[in-house]
């Protein structure tokens, strides 16, 4: 494993969320059309994860996706100008929020359906063992996925045939807006992991540095041929499911602001100042360079040009 | 095709195919329930096992949807799966992972993700199979955007096609009719490769054309053949692929004869005569000299017993008919 860059996990996820910031003022004056769901308290997951990985590696991402794909070396200038619809957009703007794939850096796509990207994981990680190579691939999956056959296919075939695969459960407690404690009769995510026979661990989700160290090992596990792992990082999104729903009547503002509490990227400041990573001027230089940055990217995006119509057929085969 | 070209049976030739291009590239490989050790159902893989070992000739757990998820992940990444789903109707389970994920990521990575995948197995109507191992369901698919589709008749077909599926960086369902696997016909020695997208016309005639597919192929041909004992002259034009159609083939053929029936051992409504009759009567409605018939199966789920399945799908005397039909009007 490589050296942690604690300091590097911070600049990400302050990324994340500025950026997420800018796209909900961005959608709220109408210059995002469509979907816009916020990664906003899981900011830990995404970040922890992807800094063990190499950008030959792969994700597949979520309808939540938008941290995952900068986490993974997308440029937010690339996904704001897709969820604005812009020809410089990672789909040349025929995506969305919820199809950015940047195959170049292995973002291989956020998603609207839930649970295939399990699968398609699974497949990757068969790819390379085929083809004898050392890259992993991750599916990042909420805990909604988890009751869905996909989980429990993926989860089997890749144990089955010892695949490089991490299925990275952020389990925030609602998928969209039923509770979790309601839709699942084993409440864990991570002892699932018995009934396929691979290894799975539960952590803080919200706790970059231990993210980053479950992950890393479950990663260089599978690196060496020891197979796939299940990690459940226990989290919250502290928006609504998507930006213009309203996010009433099924969980309570107690629940919220105590998950506040736990903040991650507040939690990881404190880390950084208790044990002398940074000063609290480096990181208002780092803070403020990070905001600027994200509304620097939606600039770009509104400032881009539209894809042009006439490429709206292009691309549904291979060859054109 | 050179005159000594020896004599295979279609599944015989289609395996040869795929051996040929396994052969070739390393990153091809095979996934179905029974495909390994055992030789596949149909015998599509027997003896691949043992030639490129269990990575690249994989059995999987009776799970189409994982193992059709997976495959799609497999060939975002570089790798170029075929999978061997044994029945059609197998893989409905699969359909979202088809339509919404198979079908789509080409055009929703902008081109920037291929997706060079094989999907082949039985199709078709036969044998008191019962309906969950009889379906055909193509126009499902050709009717999305994204997948190609071919239905080969001959086992030269089926040889060249599936090379051609291999090689493509398309989705392609590669489908066999149960009916054919057994049947016989010369395949060169040679490398070849069969276009997708191109009709065969198997027999010319004058007085109509028969548009056809599958195992309604023969059946046809051996329908249409008495009548040239009465001096009739039918054309009878082999789709071979189901998406794209090649409507310039039938277009030129319809241009002679003046009268098209589509044959199609698929349902009749929203199926492919429905499209190819929109076609024919936009691009060519000035070579018609009749309304254009179509003669398919009945509606209904395929049934077991011997007399019921007969009774569905279209007979060699029912297309002897329905040809007779078009020539009185």
């Amino acid at each position: 494993m490589r050296p942690p860059d604690a300091l590097d996990f911070y600049r990400g996820m302050l990324q994340i969320r500025n950026t997420e910031g800018q796209l909900v003022r961005a959608y709220r004056n109408g210059e995002i059309m469509g979907a816009c769901h916020t990664y906003n308290g899981q900011e830990a997951v995404a970040v922890g994860v992807c800094a063990n990985l190499s950008p030959k590696d792969v994700v597949f991402s979520t309808h939540r996706g938008h941290g995952h794909a900068l986490a993974k070396g997308v440029s937010a200038d690339a996904v704001a100008a897709e969820m604005f619809g812009r020809a410089t957009g990672t789909s040349n703007g025929r995506g969305g929020s919820m199809h950015l794939f940047a195959p170049e850096v292995g973002m291989m796509g956020t998603t609207g359906i839930v649970g295939p990207n399990i699968l398609q994981a699974t497949g990757a990680a068969y790819a390379f063992q085929l083809l004898e190579k050392e890259e992993v691939a991750v599916a990042f999956f909420g805990d909604g996925a988890v009751n869905n056959g996909a989980f429990h296919e993926g989860l089997n075939l890749a144990t089955i045939w010892e695949l490089p695969v991490i299925f990275v459960c952020e389990n925030n407690l609602y998928a969209t807006e039923i509770a979790f404690s309601y839709s699942a009769g084993n409440p864990e995510v991570a002892n699932r992991a018995d009934a396929y026979g691979l290894p799975g661990e539960a952590i803080d989700g919200n706790d970059v540095m231990k993210v980053w160290e479950t992950a890393g090992q479950m990663i260089e596990r599978a690196r060496k041929g020891g197979g796939p792992s299940l990690l459940e990082c226990k989290t919250y999104r502290t928006r609504a499911h998507a930006e213009g729903m309203p996010d009433v009547g099924y969980r309570s503002q107690e629940e919220v602001a105590s998950w506040e509490q736990r903040d991650p990227i507040a939690r990881h400041r404190a880390y950084l100042l208790a044990h002398g990573v940074a000063t609290p001027k480096g990181l208002e230089e780092l803070e403020a360079a990070s905001l600027q940055a994200a509304i620097d990217a939606m600039e770009f995006a509104r400032t881009s040009p539209w894809p042009d119509p006439a490429t709206a057929t292009k691309n549904v085969f291979a060859e054109t | 095709m050179s005159e000594s070209a020896p004599t295979l049976t279609f599944t015989e030739a289609a395996r040869a195919g795929l051996a040929e291009e396994m052969e070739r590239d390393p990153s091809i490989f095979v996934v179905g329930e029974g495909i390994g050790p055992r030789g596949g159902n149909f015998n599509t893989t027997l003896g691949l096992f043992e030639r490129f070992g269990p990575r690249r000739v994989r059995d999987t757990p009776i799970a189409e949807r994982g193992f059709i998820g997976m495959c799609t992940g497999a060939a975002m990444v570089g790798a170029r799966p075929v999978v061997d789903f044994m029945f059609l109707d197998f893989i409905l389970d699969a359909f979202g992972e088809l339509i919404n994920q198979i079908a789509k990521i080409q055009y929703m990575s902008s081109g920037r993700i291929a997706m060079p995948m094989v999907l082949r197995g039985c199709i078709g109507i036969g044998g008191s199979a019962a309906t969950h191992h009889s379906g055909n369901y193509y126009p499902f698919f050709a009717h999305q955007p994204g997948f190609r589709v071919v239905v080969p008749s001959t086992p030269h077909d089926a040889k060249g096609l599936l090379k051609t599926a291999i090689r493509s960086d398309d989705p392609v369902l590669f489908l066999e009719h149960r009916l054919l696997m057994a049947t016989k016909g010369p395949v060169p020695t040679e490398e070849y490769l069969e276009p997708i997208g191109k009709a065969k016309v198997r027999t010319t005639g004058n007085d109509a054309t028969v548009v056809t597919v599958g195992a309604m192929v023969q059946r046809t041909l051996d329908a249409v053949s008495p009548l040239s004992e009465d001096g009739l002259s039918i054309e009878v034009v082999d789709l071979v692929s189901i998406s794209p159609l090649d409507i310039p083939t039938i277009l030129e053929s319809v241009s002679k004869t003046g009268r098209l029936l589509i044959v199609d051992e698929d349902y009749e409504p929203c199926g492919i005569g429905a499209e190819i009759c929109a076609r024919i009567v936009k691009e060519g409605f000035d070579f018609l000299d009749a309304p254009i018939a179509r003669l398919n199966s009945a509606q209904a789920p395929i049934p077991y017993s011997p007399v019921l399945e007969k009774a569905i799908a279209p007979s060699k005397e029912d297309i002897a008919s329905a040809v007779l039909d078009l020539l009185a009007q």
